[in-house]
């Protein structure tokens, strides 16, 4: 295994207890519902009973007249946005669309859509106050369904929405908000090659990323418009710059503060109740709070698309694949932009083929606006493109993982989506499984085993870290970026390890947006390696600081001091001679004032991730009920920071996985209304549910990072689907093309498949 | 809403009748506290019922019956070893329901009278050929489990009444229980469908006397005496087993709902059926061993 940094590490990969640990077990930690302010008002959402609707009319006078309530908004409230304030240089969001989705604009796109806000001096007058807002609607028909959302004669969401990246443009308004095309190679010289070639159609739900913390926030705006905000997101510098944009206030007039966040996994990178609660401090004067209910999180935030999905792959004899191809429907929700375009270039990434052609298309339905959810887009298109590869292996009578190995992507292999890799330690992780006890382990009867790998690209960008050193030598590392899933720990290992002292002298911080300069979101599996990188940079920087000013009170030179052990060391007359941190910070204002370094940049050369997970289930031949009985996650993390986080960031992907694959679902009646918003049918695991999820992590460490990181946490809930669903087909005798593989679906396909052996 | 913790049985009585309609018992409340929770109407009178001595006792008679108090909560009843052993599929049934944090709270009386289609220690009592003892302000009734769920969420008590406890007869030699439900999950879910058998075995191994009861597949839990009949004076074998899961599959009522499709409730309940009249069966077998 290839080592990054030759030195020993002493913090960097050591299992210290989080800095925010205690506080999280005790239940002091302060999560977004728990801030509170004297006389905050209750700010409560009025939503649409309905799928699809045009807002004839909304009055709020009833509303407005009722005692205790201080103030009632309504999209007309909301800033137009001007076209040149639609995106942000010419990326997503779109905030004309997110404008309408916060307050609906003349209809309704989803039960659940947000037409109107209250703020009343408590929750009933609040929840009284908004059944008095009179609303006249039409209601229009409707369609959930991403296929039958396709067709020509479907009821329109948009009536001016043109398909894009469709040359020429079509002259008709449909519900295809987008075609994506990604060629590479040529796919039917690449059919041509192939001595076999395998077609399947495959579906998915759209699941919820069912944060344990629902939504809420407290927004203050002062009679200067000095505005602030105490929420749980992503992102403090996300929820400044969409309040700005959709608000139309200058940023400096914002402050933001991060509590604590209960789980986001992509579902909190943007905003819907902070608006609100903006508006309605603005009007009535006073702090407004306001909170989402488990059945509001269902109905108006998340999901991650639902999908249709249609693929085929071409193989040799030997295994070797010749060509893939598909078709990649994603239901983006009520708005557009679901990430199609990440399904189609991660589905193939794991492997090395010579010809792939993927098209996707992004279509809206009537439901919730669809938001990022781990690894966005890769979990469904990778479901069917490792179903293929199980379908391919059981053909050939072939050891999956040994197909895989025959395909892996390497170092220099050109993905089918432009660049080539770099540094990748895919083919590590299949070795690993291939030499794991669970893949040799013996299976009773109707028991099965599944494998699937998966890839994400992970990412860097803009960045910030401040270092200061405290008078009596410890030090404080703030960072502006929420902490989802054990950061400031890591944060913490990596500053202990440059300054080269132990973990407990360093205290990480979140802090607000008026505290540190701009970091953008934590997502993308960005945090550790790209925030971490500028916490290196300014422990280092913090390093040459104190080298100085030892060579101050030495009166040497700065070439003659060291740092070793958490002390400026240099030697006189052959002598060493040291000064502990504690004692530079302690005269400081000998030297210079005190100490602290800054480092804001835009972090680059993220190395890419992959995953092989090992699955086995049994599956109740009479009942279709699937059992998952071990389940080992094996996956590149560069370098792990702190273990116990990183195998925390695969098994809660894992079990994350495991629930899209077997029991998460919406239901709708036929009205397009949610039945199940609520953790009692829909259905997440529970701990009982999984077994004790195995975890390998392998070392291929990231050379363009300083201790190797890479990203973690999106690459374990892509294999998952796969890794099931190649299970369950393999226990039951019948290929599962469509997810969940709920007890009834899996008893249907078997008993299906029974009467055509008959 | 007015809270009041009697500690004598005349006493909840009383609470309740001069209530006038608008008073509720409360066991664990975890029906009820989710309910208002959910927005159901507080009644006037909230009559907490766990610190009444007779309804959280579990006795058993010199003839060997158990008295089991209506508010005993799921882990004091699965902790009662005697208990579990006269029926097995009784405290099983009990068991299933919610969490260890449910389990300390979560009581047979509460279980039904919510009157659940799916609740599950309900259809185990109708097969165990449980009753219960009933008090009102007119005094006191008893009534078979089988009869006290009117429909779904209706008892058939009247506004001042309530259960005090459980009654389950003795038992022969070679008797025993078994209930098992399907949900997707492995807890914290509701039944899909449920079945409880409850049988007695001759020393030759011959079912002498059976009764099977469903739950989540009729408007209210249902006895199934065809089903019963089908493995009286059989030893359970292979044809039988089949003859009982049509008869049961043929015997439910079920509908369509979030929760599955009258086809897989059907087809289910006659599967868990058959399972649990073979384990309870294996049961009352090793009984005779033990
Ligand atoms: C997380 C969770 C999981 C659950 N899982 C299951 C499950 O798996 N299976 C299942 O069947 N149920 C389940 N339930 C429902 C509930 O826990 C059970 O129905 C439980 O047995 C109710 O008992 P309780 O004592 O809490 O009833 P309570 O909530 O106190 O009362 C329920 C109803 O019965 C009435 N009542 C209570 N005691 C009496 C009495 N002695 N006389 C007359 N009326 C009375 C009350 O007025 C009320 O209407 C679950 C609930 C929760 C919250």
């Amino acid at each position: 295994m290839k080592h990054a940094t030759k030195k020993p590490l002493r913090s960097v990969g050591t299992r210290p207890v989080r800095p925010d640990g205690i506080d999280k077990v005790t239940g002091r930690a302060l999560f977004s519902a728990d801030f509170n302010l004297p006389d905050a008002l209750h700010g409560a959402v009025l939503r649409s009973p309905f799928a699809h609707a045009r807002i004839l009319s909304i009055d709020t006078t009833r509303a407005l007249a009722l005692a205790g309530v201080k103030a009632v908004v309504t999209a007309s409230d909301m800033p137009a946005i001007p076209d040149d304030k639609v995106m942000i240089n010419a990326q997503p969001p779109d905030f004309r669309d997110m404008s309408a989705n916060i307050l609906a604009r003349e209809k309704v796109l989803y039960e659940g859509h947000a037409i109107a806000a209250v703020a009343a001096k408590d929750a009933e007058t609040a929840n009284r106050a908004l059944q008095l807002i009179d609303i006249e609607y039409e209601v229009l028909p409707h369609v959930i369904d991403v296929q039958q959302a396709m067709e020509p004669g479907a009821p329109l969401l948009h009536e001016n929405l043109i398909t894009k990246g469709i040359n020429p443009a079509p002259v008709q308004a449909s519900n295809i908000a987008s075609r994506h095309e990604q060629v590479h190679g040529d796919v039917e010289l690449g059919f041509a090659q192939a001595d076999i070639i395998l077609t399947e159609e495959f579906t998915t739900q759209p699941v919820h990323q069912g944060y344990i913390e629902p939504h809420a926030c407290l927004a203050r705006v002062a009679s200067d418009g000095q505005t602030e905000i105490w929420c749980s997101s992503q992102g403090q510098f996300m929820v400044r710059a969409y309040c700005a944009r959709l608000l139309d206030m200058p940023l400096s007039q914002i402050r933001v503060m991060p509590l604590e966040i209960g789980g986001g996994f992509g579902g909190k990178t943007t905003v819907y109740l902070e608006p609100l609660a903006v508006l309605l401090s603005r009007k009535s004067g006073l702090p407004v709070k306001m909170q989402m209910s488990r059945a509001d999180v269902f109905r108006a935030t998340g999901p991650a698309p639902g999908s249709y999905i249609s693929m085929k792959i071409g193989a040799r004899k030997d295994g070797t694949l010749v060509a893939a191809q598909g078709i990649l429907c994603y239901q983006a929700g009520a708005f557009a932009g679901s990430p199609v375009r990440l399904g189609c270039m991660t589905a193939f990434a794991p492997y090395d083929i010579a010809n792939v052609k993927l098209i996707g298309y992004d279509i809206v339905v009537n439901r919730p606006k669809s938001a990022a959810y781990r690894a966005p887009g890769a979990p469904m298109a990778s479901f069917a493109a490792e179903s293929l590869i199980d379908m391919l292996a059981q053909r050939l009578d072939m050891d999956p993982i040994d197909l895989r190995i025959r395909n892996a992507a390497r170092e220099g292999t050109r993905t089918a989506y432009g660049p080539s890799f770099k540094e990748i330690g895919y083919l590590e992780t299949l070795e690993a499984a291939r030499a794991h006890p669970h893949y040799a382990a013996p299976l009773g009867k109707n028991q099965g085993r599944g494998v699937a790998s998966g890839f994400w690209f992970n990412i860097g960008g803009q960045s910030s870290a401040a270092l200061t050193l405290n008078e009596d030598g410890t030090v404080m590392v703030a960072t502006g970026n929420p902490d989802i899933g054990g950061s400031r720990a890591s944060m913490a290992l990596m500053a202990a390890e440059v300054l080269q002292i132990d973990v407990s002298q360093v205290r990480p911080q979140i802090v607000d947006t008026s505290s540190i300069a701009y970091s953008d979101l934590t997502g993308g599996s960005r945090v550790t390696f790209a925030v971490g990188m500028a916490v290196i940079q300014a422990a280092s920087d913090m390093v040459v600081k104190l080298q100085e000013r030892a060579a101050t009170l030495w009166d040497v030179s700065v070439e003659h001091v060291r740092w070793q052990d958490g002390c400026a060391v240099t030697d006189v007359e052959g002598r060493e001679e040291r000064l502990s941190l504690a004692a530079l910070a302690a005269q400081t204002a000998k030297t210079g004032g005190p100490i602290a370094a800054h480092v804001s940049l835009n972090a680059q050369g993220a190395g890419p991730g992959f995953g092989t997970h090992i699955c086995d289930v049994e599956v109740d031949p009479d009942t279709g009920r699937v059992t998952v009985l071990r389940y080992t996650a094996v996956q590149d993390v560069g370098k792990a920071v702190h273990p116990s986080y990183v195998e925390g960031q695969l098994q809660g992907g894992a079990a994350q996985g495991i629930g899209w694959a077997l029991n998460e679902a919406y239901m709708y009646d036929e009205n397009g209304a949610q039945l199940n918003p609520g953790f009692l049918d829909y259905r997440v695991p529970v701990a009982s549910d999984l077994p004790m999820i195995d975890t390998v992590l392998v070392e291929v460490p990231n050379p363009r990072h300083p201790f190797g990181v890479r990203g973690v946490g999106e690459v374990p809930i892509i294999p998952p689907l796969g890794a099931v669903a190649n299970a369950v087909s393999r226990a039951s005798g019948v290929r599962h093309v469509d997810l969940p593989m709920s007890p009834p679906a899996v008893l249907k396909a078997i008993q299906r498949a029974a009467r055509r052996r008959r | 809403m007015q809270y009041q913790a009697p500690t004598r049985l005349d006493d909840v009585a009383a609470l309740l009748a001069s209530a006038g309609g608008h008073g509720r018992v409360m066991a664990g409340g975890t029906d009820l506290l989710a309910r208002f929770a959910g927005g159901m109407p507080r009644p006037a009178v909230l009559v907490d019922i766990k610190r009444v001595a007779e309804l959280m006792v579990i006795e058993q008679d010199s003839d060997g019956g158990f008295t089991v108090g209506a508010g005993v909560c799921g882990a004091a009843i699965n902790e009662n070893a005697i208990l579990r052993q006269a029926w097995p599929g009784v405290t099983e049934a009990m068991d299933l329901i919610g969490s260890v944090q449910i389990q300390g709270r979560a009581s047979l009386g509460g279980n039904l009278c919510n009157a659940s289609p799916a609740a599950d220690s309900v259809p185990a009592l109708i097969a165990a050929g449980a009753s219960c003892r009933i008090l009102g302000s007119r005094g006191e009734r008893t009534l078979a489990v089988a009869d006290v769920i009117h429909s779904p969420g209706k008892t058939c008590l009247g506004t001042d009444e309530f259960i005090v406890s459980f009654y389950l007869p003795p038992r022969p030699a070679r008797s025993a229980d078994a209930y098992l439900r399907l949900i997707p999950r492995s807890e914290m879910d509701i039944a899909v469908a449920g079945a409880a058998v409850n049988l007695t075995l001759d020393d030759e191994g011959v079912v002498v006397s059976a009764s099977v009861a469903l739950g989540a597949v009729s408007p209210v839990p249902l006895l199934v005496p065809r089903a019963a009949d089908v493995m009286l004076g059989t030893r359970l074998d292979n044809d039988v087993m089949v003859q009982l899961k049509s008869v049961v599959s043929a015997s439910c009522r079920p509908i369509n709902d979030k929760r599955g499709t009258i086809d897989y409730r059907n087809h289910v309940a006659g599967v868990l059926a058959v399972r649990a009249a073979l384990i309870a069966g294996q049961r009352a077998t090793a009984k005779e061993r033990a």
